[in-house]
């Protein structure tokens, strides 16, 4: 009950900074390629695959683009430099980034879970965290086998974004899927475990620059809340129980979403330079 | 057990689990490529698009060329569609390609997947149009229709029209269609613009539209034509047996009298 | 609400497209027209053009669901164009309309209200007292009507005589004017009587055909296949083009003549030349049936009088100074045609010295049965009587007329240019059967006929088409009734005339059409009509052949027929409000009487009674008319006209009784002893030359026709540095003039949704234009803007457009001049100065 009242003395916003700041980044993104469409005014064109800013500025997914190379296509276009743009920018910023503060499907999947833990469902599948892992090396694979870019043809990620910016279709189907998924049978099972778009990105973020800091860990009250929220809970534990010498949590795993810092009464965390 | 052996087991067949699960996910998703790779003969690429194969191999899936086209007639494919999901394409019926001389869509292509070695319109192939149903053309009955024919970009070179005597009517022409594969770029503006209920004239894939002759004929008159002359020596100067003052031309079919209605023996005149 | 240009032109736009986007048709005719159900099938002639095919209409449950080519027809043996495919859909546009509409404001008629619907009784109110008021304060030649090719023959004939002999008003002038007056110009000075002497088996018969302009492989299309199997099956046949541009037609070219506009009558004038200096003449016929006339020349433009290019002109002021022309000899008219030689020809005309030649020599060659065929680039023409004139005067010097395969055949545009315009006589100038009012025996002849007293029929020709809009715009002319078209998507120089003049406040504008026309929406009151088979019909087609149909299903809503509404009309006025105490003092029994009870109930038209309208299996057809009015109308209306034909001082338009028609697939006047005419004014062929004459063109009464020395002159407008380009307008296979009927079929609007500006490569590129780019076309009067066309159907040389006009959304008559043939008073829509860059 004090730590309730403690929350509302700090208010709404502080409490959500994060959580506010992320929804807007993904609710801009969007807007930034349906603004085309909806008003003829083309700031960017395209969607999450490979995009085109101002004319101009080149952005294309990285792990598409590999997946065509791994289906025999070497292409020479505007792709490389996008994808290479991509990668370095990701590479600075950690590379799950993405997942918390572009991907749609997060929204759906932290949806999930929210409504999960209101209905208080405990039930869940285990599912090893590496699955996804496997799941890169799967849809990498299958490109040469079939000569085709496999994955793209039920990825959910791509298949929400391209649905929500040029029509959904029956896309909705994966996206409830992925939802059921998350909500009815594992938990934090689709971007925690399974997604390969993901995966790829822990792999980029593996050498990125920001980085969630518990500087304060010596301040942590145990009272749970971050784990609670925080999408790959298991990073959490070596960083606060000083498992780990520094104090940042250099799993690639995390998403930098930032949650942790509004939930964290005692202010332990905060996102900081790796060095 | 120990507890490593325990653990250790466990990671085995956890790792087996995981493998077995995912190449199950990894043989649906094969399967599932296999049918979604035969496009439907009624679904087109946009200009410039590689081999079917090879597209779905090169196409990122981005919709670059769906947002720089100017007529707004290309389209990503969804799930449900039987079309690679998140591909671009078209239906001729509903709205065709416009060929636009700068060819935007090719140009805004980030992979390739539209060939940008592809610059002049005229020479993107993206299906055949086909005369299919030659029992309901309109042309083909006498009619005065030819839509087909005045909507083509290239007209007399994709299509031309034939003119046939009508033997039903006995004193009109028939104004018949034919497709020129040299020229057709299957635009599908033909199809579009057929006035009838189902269109007589359709754009298919190249696969279905073509026949082949086979290699181990050629055709004579153009192979002649093609080599400038007889492939072998011309023929001899022919002579022919022909009643007097008369005439043969094999060019004009025509047996016709010389002029003059004398032979040069006055008797051949007398005992006429 | 005052409704500006803009706004007008804005709303159009918007009302066209969306008159175009939603279209559908109800899916009744779709189900019920499925091929196991019964359907009554009737024959009816095609509502378009005037090649005359003939279909049969099938219906069900009262509504026309499906057509077919008559495969008895001689014409068409089954065949359609695209249009005519497409007959069994112009009725059932979603937004026909259905009631009269009235524009009020507070429940009164306001000039610049907004359209509201009202009773047929209100509108014919309101109509009335604005044509009577017009009638009392300004007399007869302020009202005026405006009329149609494509009115059946009774109801020009209805409603040339409510004007001529009810109204006493000479204006009433049919959008013919704009499509054959210079035919009929031409035809009536070189032969002194109308419409061509052949038919449409020339087709089958001649060895060469010569196209002066006319694009027959889309404006005529059937005929063309006829002209093409020709061209196919008979040996040695020769097809000779000749166009400003290269269109269609030239597919089948055996010699293209691309020529500068205006310079066809150099050529016309050349070939003559060369048959006269090469022995090509045919002396005897010369001899015997031609008179040689010098033309007046200088004669002006048609335009405003305070045109510079009119008070310049020497011969334009006086209509007699204007056709008039004096006796020559051959050797003069040989010296006059020694100026248009070769080189000189080619140079001018830009057509390359051997394509000439090649033409010239077809016509030397006495062997060769020539027919020449056009359409609106002969009519169309600033020397529009001229050109017709030069072109007989090749086939008169050499014989090659009146005989299967050889003639000069003028094509026309309309259904019934032929059978109402021209033979029921609806132009400003004519009466019926080839009469005209300014002379006296043929409007005692009329009066006669129409029981009326000496005098009633004004003398002095009304108001022409394009004089109406001037009087609009001038405010001479008050009260206007249009039917049957749509004038002002038609008419020249819509910015300046025909716009200005609707609008003119002290004008009332009535405009009976099914559709919401530009037209009527620049109307005060529009009244919803009855089309093709809702009425029963008959047109006239170009060969002289008559067709009839029966009312084949009754019309939407409220919508009466053009015959219903003018002889309804007709009831609302007093002999006394129309006609002066002395006139009707002649004829005393008709004091007090309606218009309605002289001219229609006059014992003569009424003269049928009631009947049931049956077909040969026992089919009963509706017939509104004779139910409104309680007499067969169309049939007594038919049987007045035909006495002109019978018994009228010009001999030779005898038509077959009314029964007769609707047996036949038509029958070619004159039709004596029900016999068809094929070739006139050959003896043999036509009963009304005289035995051992051979040939006689009766219809001067010396029996000879004339050949007219007549000059080069140039065009009224010519490009310049500033409007750089020349522009021609005309029409595509796909839509039928103005578009009101085919732009509301879904097919046909998806073939062809809008006009574009068809133009050569280099003269886009060097306006930094492509293909498919927004262009804007200006001229002296206005601008449009519409796509760019390099490719297709058309293929102008460099320094010149072409832009069709059946499109409400790109009015091409914004730039077009106002510029008449001064003889025949038709425009010349094929030729302006306009500039294009890029929009």
């Amino acid at each position: 009950m004090d730590s309730e009242k403690q929350k509302n003395k700090r208010g709404f916003l502080k409490e959500n900074k994060w959580l506010i700041m992320r929804r807007l980044s993904q609710v801009l993104i969007l807007l930034l390629f349906l603004i085309g469409p909806w008003f003829g005014v083309w700031i960017v064109k395209g969607s999450l695959a490979s995009s085109l800013t101002l004319d101009f500025l080149p952005l294309t997914d990285p792990f598409i683009l590999l997946q065509s190379v791994f289906a025999g296509f070497i292409t020479d276009g505007k792709a490389v430099m996008g994808a290479g743009i991509v990668l370095v920018f990701y590479a600075i910023v950690g590379g799950r980034v993405y997942c918390s503060w572009v991907c749609p499907v997060n929204i759906v999947t932290d949806a999930a879970h929210w409504l999960r833990h209101k209905l208080n469902i405990t039930g869940s599948v285990p599912l090893d965290k590496n699955i996804r892992f496997w799941v890169v090396v799967l849809s990498l694979m299958l490109a040469p086998i079939t000569g085709m870019i496999v994955w793209e043809l039920v990825n959910p990620v791509t298949m929400l974004f391209r649905g929500l910016v040029f029509g959904l279709g029956f896309a909705w189907v994966f996206v409830v899927a992925v939802f059921l998924l998350d909500f009815a049978i594992s938990q934090r099972a689709w971007c925690g475990k399974l997604c390969p778009v993901g995966a790829f990105y822990n792999l980029v973020g593996k050498v990125s620059l920001i980085k969630v800091n518990a500087f304060n860990r010596d301040d942590c009250d145990d009272c749970m809340d971050c784990y609670q929220v925080c999408p790959e809970p298991q990073i959490l534990k070596p960083v606060l129980k000083g498992e780990s010498k520094s104090t940042l949590i250099n799993d690639s795993a995390c998403t930098n979403c930032g949650r942790c810092i509004d939930v964290c009464e005692p202010k332990v965390f905060k996102i900081g330079w790796r060095f | 057990m120990t507890k490593e052996e325990k653990a250790r087991r466990k990671f085995i067949s956890d790792t087996i689990k995981t493998v077995c699960g995912v190449s199950l996910l990894g043989m649906g998703a094969g399967l599932y490529s296999n049918s979604a790779s035969s496009l439907p003969a009624d679904i087109l690429r946009p200009p410039g698009a590689l081999k079917e194969n090879d597209f779905l191999s090169a196409c990122i899936r981005c919709g670059l060329c769906v947002r720089d086209c100017p007529y707004n007639m290309l389209f990503l494919g969804k799930p449900e569609q039987k079309v690679a999901t998140g591909t671009p394409y078209f239906i001729a019926r509903t709205k065709p390609c416009e060929m636009c001389d700068d060819i935007p869509c090719v140009k805004a292509c980030p992979t390739g997947a539209l060939d940008h070695s592809l610059t002049n319109i005229d020479d993107s192939r993206m299906g055949l149009a086909v005369l299919v149903d030659q029992e309901t053309c309109l042309a083909f009955l006498g009619l005065r229709c030819e839509v087909c024919y005045q909507v083509c970009p290239i007209a007399d070179k994709a299509i031309t029209l034939e003119k046939q005597h009508n033997i039903r009517s006995g004193r009109h022409s028939l104004f018949l269609p034919r497709v020129h594969s040299d020229y057709c770029t299957g635009c599908g503006k033909c199809e579009q613009a057929c006035v009838m209920a189902e269109p007589a004239i359709k754009i298919l894939p190249h696969r279905l539209a073509k026949g082949h002759i086979g290699d181990h004929y050629r055709l004579g008159w153009q192979e002649k034509e093609k080599a400038g002359g007889s492939l072998v020596s011309p023929d001899a100067k022919r002579e022919y047996n022909l009643p007097e003052g008369v005439v043969y031309d094999y060019e004009t079919g025509g047996v016709t009298e010389k002029d003059s209605p004398f032979s040069k023996n006055p008797m051949d005149t007398l005992n006429k | 609400m005052k409704l500006s240009r803009r706004d007008f032109i804005k709303n159009n736009a918007i009302a066209s497209t969306a008159a175009v986007a939603g279209i559908t048709i109800p899916g009744i005719s779709v189900v019920e027209a499925g091929s196991k159900t019964e359907l009554r099938w009737d024959k009816a002639a095609c509502r378009f053009c005037g090649t005359g095919c003939s279909v049969l209409v099938g219906t069900h449950k009262g509504r026309v669901v499906a057509s077919q080519g008559d495969p008895d027809s001689p014409v068409n043996r089954g065949l359609n164009c695209i249009k005519g495919y497409f007959l069994s859909k112009i009725m059932y546009g979603k937004d026909r309309l259905t009631k009269p509409l009235l524009r009020k404001t507070d429940g009164k008629y306001d000039k610049n209200g907004k359209f509201e619907e009202v009773s047929w009784d209100e509108a014919f109110t309101v109509m009335a007292d604005k044509f009577k008021t017009t009638l009392k304060e300004k007399g007869p030649t302020a009202v005026g009507m405006f009329g149609s090719g494509q009115w059946t023959v009774w109801e020009g004939y209805a409603a040339a005589k409510l004007y001529k002999a009810g109204f006493r008003s000479n204006n009433i002038d049919p959008n013919a004017r704009h499509c054959m007056a210079s035919a009929v110009a031409g035809f009536m000075r070189t032969f002194g009587a109308d419409e061509p002497m052949g038919c449409y088996d020339d087709l089958e018969n001649a060895d060469a055909f010569v196209l002066w302009g006319p694009n027959m492989a889309e404006m005529h299309p059937i005929l063309w296949s006829r002209l093409t199997d020709r061209r196919l099956t008979h040996k040695g046949c020769e097809v000779h083009v000749m166009s400003t541009y290269k269109h269609r037609s030239f597919e089948l070219s055996d010699n293209d003549l691309i020529f500068k506009p205006q310079t066809d009558l150099i050529i016309a004038n050349y070939i003559a030349n060369y048959v006269v200096q090469n022995g090509g003449v045919n002396k005897e016929f010369v001899e015997k049936h031609v008179n040689l006339r010098l033309g007046n020349t200088d004669i002006g433009y048609g335009l405003r009088p305070e045109h510079p290019l009119e008070k310049k002109a020497k011969n334009n002021k006086k209509r007699k100074d204007t056709v008039g022309s004096k006796p020559m000899t051959f050797e003069e008219y040989t010296k006059f045609l020694s100026d248009y030689d070769l080189d000189s020809t080619s140079e001018k005309t830009g057509v390359p010295k051997e394509n000439l030649l090649k033409l010239a020599k077809l016509f030397n060659d006495p062997k060769k049965k020539i027919t020449s065929y056009w359409t609106m680039g002969m009519n169309q023409h600033t020397r529009g009587t001229w050109i017709n004139n030069l072109v007989y005067n090749i086939h008169l010097l050499t014989g090659k007329i009146s005989e299967p395969g050889s003639g000069p055949f003028s094509l026309t545009g309309q259904p019934s240019a032929c059978g109402t315009a021209r033979e029921v006589g609806t132009f400003a100038h004519r009466l019926p059967a080839d009469l005209v009012v300014m002379k006296k025996p043929h409007r005692d002849f009329s009066e006669k006929v129409w029981k009326l007293p000496e005098g009633t029929i004004p003398k002095k020709p009304g108001f022409h088409a394009v004089l109406q809009n001037r009087k609009l715009k001038d405010g001479k002319l008050n009260a206007y009734w249009v039917q049957c078209t749509n004038n002002m998507q038609a008419a020249p120089n819509m910015n300046e005339e025909s716009y200005p003049g609707y609008r003119n406040p002290k004008n009332f504008i009535v405009v009976s059409d099914p559709y919401p026309t530009v037209t009527a929406m620049a109307a005060d009151l529009i009244l919803p009509t009855a089309m093709w088979t809702e009425k029963e019909g008959a047109y006239g087609n170009a060969e002289r052949r008559t067709q009839f149909w029966r009312e084949q299903v009754q019309a939407p809503g409220e919508s009466k027929s053009d015959l219903w509404q003018v002889m309804e009309f007709s009831k609302r006025f007093k002999v006394e409000e129309v006609w002066p105490a002395d006139l009707i003092a002649k004829k005393p029994e008709y004091a007090g009487k309606t218009l309605y009870e002289v001219l229609y109930k006059n014992g003569q038209v009424d003269k049928y009674p009631t009947q049931e309208v049956k077909d040969s299996r026992g089919n009963v057809y509706q017939n509104h008319e004779m139910a409104d009015f309680g007499f067969y109308v169309q049939k007594g209306l038919y049987e007045e006209y035909r006495i002109f034909g019978l018994k009228g001082p010009k001999k030779g338009h005898d038509l077959a009784e009314f029964d007769a028609y609707h047996k036949s697939r038509g029958l070619r006047w004159p039709v004596v002893d029900g016999k068809e005419t094929l070739w006139r004014y050959r003896e043999g062929y036509d009963p009304f030359v005289k035995k051992g004459a051979g040939v006689e063109f009766y219809g001067y009464k010396d029996g000879k026709a004339k050949i007219f020395a007549l000059p080069y002159e140039p065009p009224a407008e010519s490009p310049d540095k500033e409007f750089d380009l020349w522009l021609c307008t005309g029409r595509v296979l796909e839509h039928w003039h103005s578009g009101s009927m085919t732009q509301r079929v879904p097919e046909l609007y998806r073939a062809v949704p809008d006009a574009k500006v068809f133009m050569h490569p280099d003269d886009a590129k060097a306006r930094k234009l492509r293909r498919g780019m927004k262009a804007k076309i200006e001229s002296r009067r206005g601008f449009i803007t519409v796509n760019v066309e390099t490719r297709g159907r058309n293929k102008p040389p460099k320094g010149l457009v072409f832009i069709p006009w059946f499109d409400a959304r790109h009015l091409v008559n914004k730039l077009t001049l106002d510029a008449t043939c001064p003889i025949s008073k038709e425009t010349d829509f094929k030729k302006c100065a306009i500039k294009i860059s890029k929009a």
